[in-house]
């Protein structure tokens, strides 16, 4: 408290002292008969001379931090379309900074240099159809090549994948990412928010996440419908209007829910279970999206509350994720995180995907870490988080092999990635059958209990 | 015929004058509900700078949490508490409110409301020779309501589960469910309220000022002879009357949304563990009405400022603004163009891409009559005499600060560059360089020129000075290393960069070290507005008494008399015979020649 009142005791001599100050000032102006508005020669001087002075630290702060910085600061990108947005981006950068110096530079120069002096009078020149027609048609003709180029690389980033892209889902929430690999058959499973469960958390479609949904919403003890009716109907219950009230919504809403999803149920297909059932689920930030490099990707984006963004800074890339809707993005990461580590000179460093629009309190936490691998070390990493505690019941050929194993050792030690089929996750893992004795194996197959693990990060 | 119309209401008015010229007006109908356009025009400045401080501390708080994340600081629990602040740490939802209440406050409040609002009713009826506005009531009304709107923005940082937290652009879903931040429930529905009365506001005084403009110009003052000012307030003003609507049915919609059930802008969604209804909506349609109502907004905040500087420029360069044709062509344009750029602030969100190419192409081009008005500017000063009043520093400023945030905005435009720095402080930078620097000079450079005709008396001069040398170099100080944060990605309204630190070790340091640049330059920039803020008040009431043409310039306004009367001009209208910017012109002994001096025999007009 005794430092507020300082600082209030300090503010208020500050003005005090200003004010002073000033009617000194005013009286010494009375006695030299000149009024404010009478700016004398040496004021004129004094900021012409303030102006020139301005321009060099102005540049040089600027120079300053460009070398110091980087020259546009980003580093290097990791991906095709990246290199090419880097390219068009430097292209740019000299363009306008070469605006920028000139005509700033012009401005105060011509602050400086044309001050008033006595007795010199201003050039009346109203105006000139020639120079007025240069500067619009050679700004014109720059923004046409800066239009050209710039729509030729967003045509490039943007256009449809190539056919044997890998398809990844990135789902978000607040506050985290959910990746979900469209698994052997390089499809994603059809998803509808409504059949979301404690079980399902991305909203997989198939016969049994309907049921359980169904089911769940039907006849769960405490938030079922059956459930809440009951005690809604119970003359022995008491609630205040506002819990009743509150009841009632989310009644009325599960009833509708129901309704809709019983019809999702009648129209479902089938044959698209096997679909879904593949897609392996990895949930950030504790798990790190596995991606191989030169390899093509095509990812969906959804959200299940609000607007998200997924921002990729070193692959250069960003797409919103949208409630109500699909968005997409694809690139080739070109370089691996063993690669990008030598680069950077870091040991420790790690691409992510971050979330770039505001989405709550714990916005800026929101995160997930993203490894790019060698082909035969991301083969061998996917194919062990396929199989997951599963490899033991599998048959021999599906098993991981010794030089797959290998690979892991050298990448993980002697913890798998903990990440898993939905199949797994939904059903909860087999209860191995036989006793796991895969040679060189023990102790890196992910234990049995991941399943739940893998589903935690979701609350 | 509306000429005819207006020499009657004239002749009438001055008899008028001269029946009650000993007439006292009421206390509260001088000074509260006043209907005179040059007291509501001081009403709107005085609100606007309480707003702007605000505005201004509450950046101030923000930045001190990104500077220094995670320590305890007494300002800070000075001004929010212990709910807001524990142990004078800012509290992660605060931050949000913080940064969203500034945005709203100072694009709506500071420069739509407060710029527009000052000098267009200042100049409008000055500059054209008019009494007053075309009504004076209904800009009494556009008043009382922007100060209603003010105070219910300002209530809404007091309440208990904090003001509006999802960013001055209020994107739903998160601004339209109370279960996805604190700042959803009361602070939003008061933020929309606030925002709902002030776009009423906005719209009464944009009507108003068309009307006087087109009608109720003084005889010999055709729109060719019009100051640029006018023109200016001419072409916000109507960009304003048709973009402010759309945001009002996008204000409307998110407020059924909130309240009746309606799915406008929802769709499928789960919010924390209640599963919603809504289906069918799209969040995308509220991000195309706002910015088609946001882009054009950044012109009605910038083109008064460019006005105001044209004519300050002219002036104490002692030479006619160069281009004077070309300057109100590229006023129009810029105008024009505004209305079909929007979705460049949508590259990223889901829209379709080959609607964001058509959206590059128009938004590029409005770069070719900005650069029209920056080389008109340039001209201009060459082989002038000029003055340096403070008006003349921040109107240089601008043009200074006009240029750097123009060039980043072709990089933004691009969509392919948008990409990589979309919603990062690239952005934000770029912004405010636009709005915080460009416009708000201008603005300073109003004040500090039109003061004499708004007080009567004058500013002090070396605290113009002062002020302006800190605020450039505090505001340049701010937002050039911002740029170098921003285009190596740094996301906008983070509280803190400390997930960097689990993957990023250096660019971590690198936003550290910046960011603790930008707060300390920000902290000299607030600190030089208290400058300001003695000057303007302390000028108001003991400032040397004003001339009657303080910077000798031409326009009307500068021949009423320096005691405010109703109807600005004692006797008859002036009559105007030329254009606004005579300065230097040969053939003349004095270096500015009045509007309403007639042209002398064989005299081209210009």
């Amino acid at each position: 408290m005794g430092s507020k009142l300082i600082f209030l005791i300090v503010v208020v001599l500050g003005v005090v002292a200003i004010a002073q100050l000033v009617r000194l000032y005013e009286l010494s102006s009375k006695l030299r008969k000149r009024g404010e508005h009478e700016i004398s020669n040496r004021d004129n001087r004094l900021n012409a001379k303030l102006m020139l002075a301005f321009m060099f630290v102005f540049f040089g702060s600027m120079i300053y931090l460009m070398v110091n910085y980087g020259w546009t600061g980003r580093g290097v990108a990791a991906t095709e379309h990246g290199e090419r947005l880097d390219w068009l981006m430097s292209l740019n950068m000299i363009i306008v900074l070469v605006v920028f110096f000139s005509t700033n530079f012009l401005l105060f120069l011509f602050a400086f240099k044309y001050v008033k002096k006595p007795g010199v009078r201003a050039l009346y020149f109203p105006h000139s159809t020639k120079l007025e027609l240069i500067w619009t048609i050679v700004p014109a003709m720059a923004l046409l090549v800066i239009i050209v180029l710039g729509l030729i690389e967003w045509d490039n980033a943007t256009s449809k994948a190539k056919e044997d892209a890998i398809v990844v889902e990135l789902y978000s929430k607040q506050f985290d990412w959910t990746a979900r690999y469209s698994g052997k058959d390089n499809t994603l499973g059809k998803f509808d928010y409504k059949v979301t469960s404690d079980k399902n958390l991305l909203g997989i479609v198939n016969s049994e996440t309907l049921d359980y949904a169904i089911d769940k919403l039907k006849n769960d003890t405490l938030l079922g419908i059956d459930a809440m009716e009951r005690n809604l109907n119970n003359k022995n219950k008491i609630y205040s209007v506002e819990e009743r009230e509150k009841m009632m919504t989310t009644l009325h809403r599960n009833e509708e829910i129901y309704r809709l999803l019983v019809q999702l149920k009648n129209r479902h297909d089938k044959s698209l279970d096997a679909q879904s059932w593949d897609d392996i689920i990895v949930a950030g930030p504790a798990e790190k999206l596995y991606l191989c490099v030169d390899q093509e990707y095509e990812f969906n984006f959804r959200s299940k509350d609000v607007i998200h963004s997924a921002f990729f800074p070193n692959f250069r890339a960003q797409m919103n994720t949208v409630p109500g809707q699909t968005t997409r993005f694809k690139f080739t990461p070109n370089k691996t995180t063993a690669e990008m580590r030598k680069i950077k000179n870091d040991p420790k460093f790690d691409y992510s995907l971050l979330c770039n629009k505001i989405c709550g309190g714990s916005h800026y936490k929101m995160y997930m870490l993203i490894e790019v691998l060698e082909r035969d070390e991301y083969n061998a990493v996917m194919k062990a988080i396929d199989l997951g505690s599963d490899n033991a019941t599998r048959p021999k050929d599906d098993q991981l092999t010794e030089k797959e194993l290998t690979i892991l050792k050298k990448k993980f030690g002697d913890a798998l990635p903990a990440a898993h089929r939905f199949e797994t996750l939904f059903k909860g893992a087999p209860a191995p059958a036989v006793a796991p004795v895969v040679e060189g194996a023990e102790g890196m197959v992910a234990p049995a209990d991941t399943a739940q693990v893998a589903a935690v990060p979701g609350k | 015929m509306s000429v005819l119309a207006h020499e009657a209401h004239g002749h009438h008015d001055s008899h008028h004058h001269d029946e009650h010229a000993h007439h006292e007006e009421h206390f509260v109908s001088k000074y509260i509900f006043s209907q005179d356009h040059k007291m509501i025009a001081k009403q709107y400045l005085i609100t606007a700078v309480f707003m702007g401080f605000v505005g201004m501390l509450l950046s101030i708080l923000f930045r001190i949490q990104l500077a220094w994340p995670g320590e305890s600081a007494d300002f800070l629990s000075f001004f929010l508490g212990d709910t807001w602040a524990p142990n004078g740490v800012l509290s992660e939802d605060m931050y949000l409110g913080l940064v969203t209440i500034h945005g709203t406050i100072m694009v709506f409040f500071l420069l739509t409301g407060g710029l527009s609002g000052t000098f267009s009713n200042l100049l409008i009826p000055f500059q054209l020779g008019a009494r007053d506005m075309a009504s004076g009531f209904m800009n009494m009304i556009s008043y009382w309501l922007f100060f209603i709107s003010s105070v219910i923005m300002f209530i809404s940082l007091f309440v208990e589960t904090g003001p509006a937290m999802s960013g001055w652009t209020v994107y739903p879903p998160l601004s339209a469910l109370p279960q996805a931040v604190s700042g959803s429930g009361l602070g939003m529905d008061l933020w929309l309220i606030s925002m709902a009365i002030f776009i009423a506001s906005s719209l009464m005084g944009s009507l108003n000022y068309i009307v006087t403009v087109l009608n109720l110009r003084t005889k010999g003052m055709t729109m060719t002879r019009m100051p640029l000012t006018v023109w200016t307030f001419f072409v916000t003003a109507i960009l304003g009357l048709l973009s402010f609507p759309v945001l009002l049915s996008a204000a409307l919609l998110l407020i059924m949304d909130r309240t009746m059930g309606t799915s406008f802008y929802l769709s499928d969604i789960i919010a924390g563990s209640e599963m919603l209804t809504n289906h069918g909506g799209s969040p995308l349609l509220y991000q195309h009405l706002f910015w088609f109502l946001g882009h054009p907004e950044v012109y009605i905040v910038l083109l008064p400022s460019l006005g105001l500087s044209s004519e300050i420029i002219s002036t104490n360069s002692r030479k006619p603004i160069f281009g004077y044709r070309a300057m109100i062509g590229s006023t129009l344009a810029i105008g024009f163009l505004s209305f079909i750029v929007w979705a460049h602030h949508m590259f990223v969100t889901g829209m379709s891409p080959f609607l964001g190419s058509v959206f590059v192409f128009t938004t590029l081009l409005i770069a070719i009559p900005s650069a029209v008005k920056v080389f008109n500017y340039l001209t201009t000063l060459w082989k002038g005499t000029i003055v340096y009043t403070p008006a003349m520093l921040f109107s240089i400023g601008l043009v200074s600060a006009f240029i750097t945030g123009g060039i980043t905005g072709i990089i933004l435009a691009d969509s392919a560059l948008d990409i990589t720095v979309h919603d990062t402080y690239f952005v934000v930078a770029h912004f405010h360089v636009v709005m915080g620097l460009s416009a708000v000079f201008g603005m300073f450079a109003g004040v500090y020129h039109w003061f004499p005709k708004m007080f009567g008396r004058m500013l002090n001069t070396r605290l113009g000075y002062a002020h302006f040398w800190v605020t450039i170099v505090g505001a340049y100080g701010v937002f050039i290393p911002m740029h170098f944060i921003g285009i190596s990605g740094a996301p906008r309204r983070y509280y803190d960069y400390s997930v960097y630190e689990v993957f990023d070790g250096e660019t971590f340091l690198k936003f550290e070290n910046l960011n603790l640049v930008i707060t300390i330059f920000a902290i000299i920039a607030a600190t030089g507005q208290l400058i300001f803020l003695f000057n303007f008040f302390y000028s108001i009431f003991r400032g040397p008494k004003a001339p009657q043409n303080p910077w000798n310039s031409s326009t009307l306004e500068w021949t009423t008399p320096v005691e405010h009367i109703h109807g600005n001009w004692p006797g008859a209208l002036p009559v105007v015979h030329r254009w606004p910017y005579d300065f230097s012109k040969p053939g003349w002994e004095e270096d500015f020649v009045p509007q309403t001096t007639p042209l002398k025999e064989g005299e081209e007009e210009h």
